[in-house]
């Protein structure tokens, strides 16, 4: 058997994707123009598939600091905290976040999925059990690899599955960490969380919420799905990511556990891999400032959020279960979704594409998010693409719909 | 969901069987039956996932835990069937 001969019915799947003349995988941004902007394939394309939800990605101050970061302390670090020492900015960084979320204790990754992957399967051991969301991340998924714990999966945002697995542990030794996500990356739904945490006390079970999607998006505040649902202080860890609203790369934990800082001498995500450079650690202070100043970019979100949701909705697409900033359209299968998406790209407009084995239970997305630099326009423009694609295709009825009754969904 | 044949409160293989099979159907090759051999990974269309949805069912349906790493090392369904019997014993 030959090196590559276990992925063949991967190659199969992705032959037949790329038989349609394009690879939605290998897309080239010619030139990004603007958070809502590219050139791709020679023309002006509206982004509506990058996870910049505030926008920040071109924010003057941000890119300012980032400049004037490069230019004191070099254009990278060349190495881990552990071997070449931490910049001041980063511990600055780390401070920052912390107070933030008003917790002790942040540390932080390279990238948010080594943050999940590192502090996750370091938490757990031999005899502890780790208990999983049936959609969780990749990177939740690789972690459960890397540990000696046991691994039980629960059913989607469902509680009483979650309890009914922690039932029956029974009063075996070892500690419990339940693993939750704010925002799902797929379909934009959020757990019930202050369930969850419910039935995390009652088993004497840790909890760690992963925020990559919420952060910025939910709260008062900003800081996620754990300050909406009211658990900002029984959330035991607080997993985020620089790389969405931030506008950058790399990933956090926040947490008030006393002990926590033993993870930097524990955690081999974080031992074994380049420190963040000076400009992104300088770029992601001054966008957490914005974050804190600028709360009606959250309210421009959500307003887009909106748009594009009923927009959709009255179309008749099958769409996520609720609003959120992810917003996944519902194809009946891998071919018409690849149709779809290139149809759309080549009417101007990028979102990603999301197909089995990517995706929970099977299914075919088109996945979207939104950004608070959106214009009412430019979705209206995209709503009125998709429709067209849409009934082009016979995925939405021929006839114009006045309400979307569900009767298609 | 009450038709289990129990004996002493145990629960017996051929309800075991059945259950599984209820969930693999779909996932069959052509008029190929389902037996205690059959190679879950390579003698049927599903994928792991699937079957792990399908081990959140049976835990459910047979009050068990069966942790991932188990899984993993499952192979065919008459290993499932010992699996899912050994963990409701046990309780």
């Amino acid at each position: 058997m030959g090196l590559f001969d276990r992925h063949a019915g991967l190659v199969d799947i992705y032959r037949d994707i790329r038989s349609t003349g394009i690879d939605p995988f290998q897309i080239r941004m010619e030139r990004v123009l603007s958070p809502t902007e590219a050139i791709i394939n020679g023309r002006k394309t509206l982004l509506v598939g990058t996870n910049n939800y505030f926008g920040l990605t071109f924010d003057p101050s941000c890119m300012e600091a980032a400049i004037e970061a490069i230019r004191a302390e070099g254009t990278g670090t060349t190495g881990s905290r552990i071997a070449n020492g931490s910049y001041s900015e980063h511990v600055a960084l780390e401070e920052e976040i912390a107070d933030f979320y008003g917790k002790k204790h942040c540390m932080v990754f390279t990238t948010g999925y080594q943050a999940n992957l590192g502090v996750i399967s370091t938490l757990v051991g031999a005899e502890d059990f780790l208990l999983i969301d049936a959609d969780s991340h990749a990177s939740i998924y690789d972690a459960c690899k890397m540990t000696q714990a046991e691994v039980v999966r629960f059913k989607h945002n469902d509680p009483s599955s979650l309890e009914a697995r922690l039932r029956r542990l029974g009063d075996k030794p070892g500690n419990r960490l339940a693993v939750l996500e704010g925002i799902y990356s797929m379909l934009g739904d959020s757990a019930p969380l202050k369930e969850f945490v419910e039935v995390c006390k009652r088993y004497k079970a840790y909890v760690l919420v992963d925020e990559a999607h919420s952060m910025g998006a939910l709260g008062e505040h900003g800081r996620g799905l754990c300050e909406k649902a009211g658990v900002l202080d029984d959330c035991h860890f607080i997993i985020g990511t620089f790389s969405k609203t931030l506008g950058a790369i790399g990933g956090y934990c926040v947490s008030d556990e006393p002990d926590f800082e033993v993870l930097r001498v524990a955690t081999r995500s974080y031992m074994f891999t380049a420190s963040l450079p000076p400009s992104i650690v300088a770029s992601v202070r001054q966008a957490l400032r914005i974050v804190r100043a600028r709360p009606e970019l959250r309210t421009k979100l959500w307003d887009n959020v909106a748009t594009l949701y009923d927009g959709l909705a009255a179309q008749g697409f099958k769409l996520g279960p609720e609003h959120g900033p992810v917003v996944g359209v519902h194809l009946p299968d891998r071919m018409t979704a690849i149709g779809f998406w290139r149809a759309l790209l080549e009417a101007g407009v990028y979102v990603n594409v999301a197909v089995p084995p990517a995706t929970p239970n099977g299914v075919s997305l088109l996945r979207c998010s939104l950004c608070a630099a959106h214009t009412c326009e430019q979705l209206e423009h995209m709503i009125e693409v998709m429709t067209g694609i849409g009934r082009q295709m016979g995925v939405i009825a021929a006839a114009p719909r006045l309400r979307a009754v569900g009767a298609r969904i | 969901m009450t038709d289990a044949v129990q004996v002493n409160g145990a629960v017996s293989r051929i309800t075991v069987m059945r259950e599984i099979g209820r969930h693999l159907e779909p996932f069959r090759v052509g008029d190929r039956p389902i037996t205690g051999m059959t190679v879950i990974s390579k003698d049927l269309t599903v994928d792991s996932l699937a079957v792990m949805d399908m081990v959140l069912e049976l835990e459910d349906r047979f009050d068990v835990a069966i942790p991932m790493n188990v899984i993993a090392e499952i192979q065919t369904v008459d290993q499932l069937a010992d699996t899912v019997l050994t963990l409701s014993a046990r309780r």
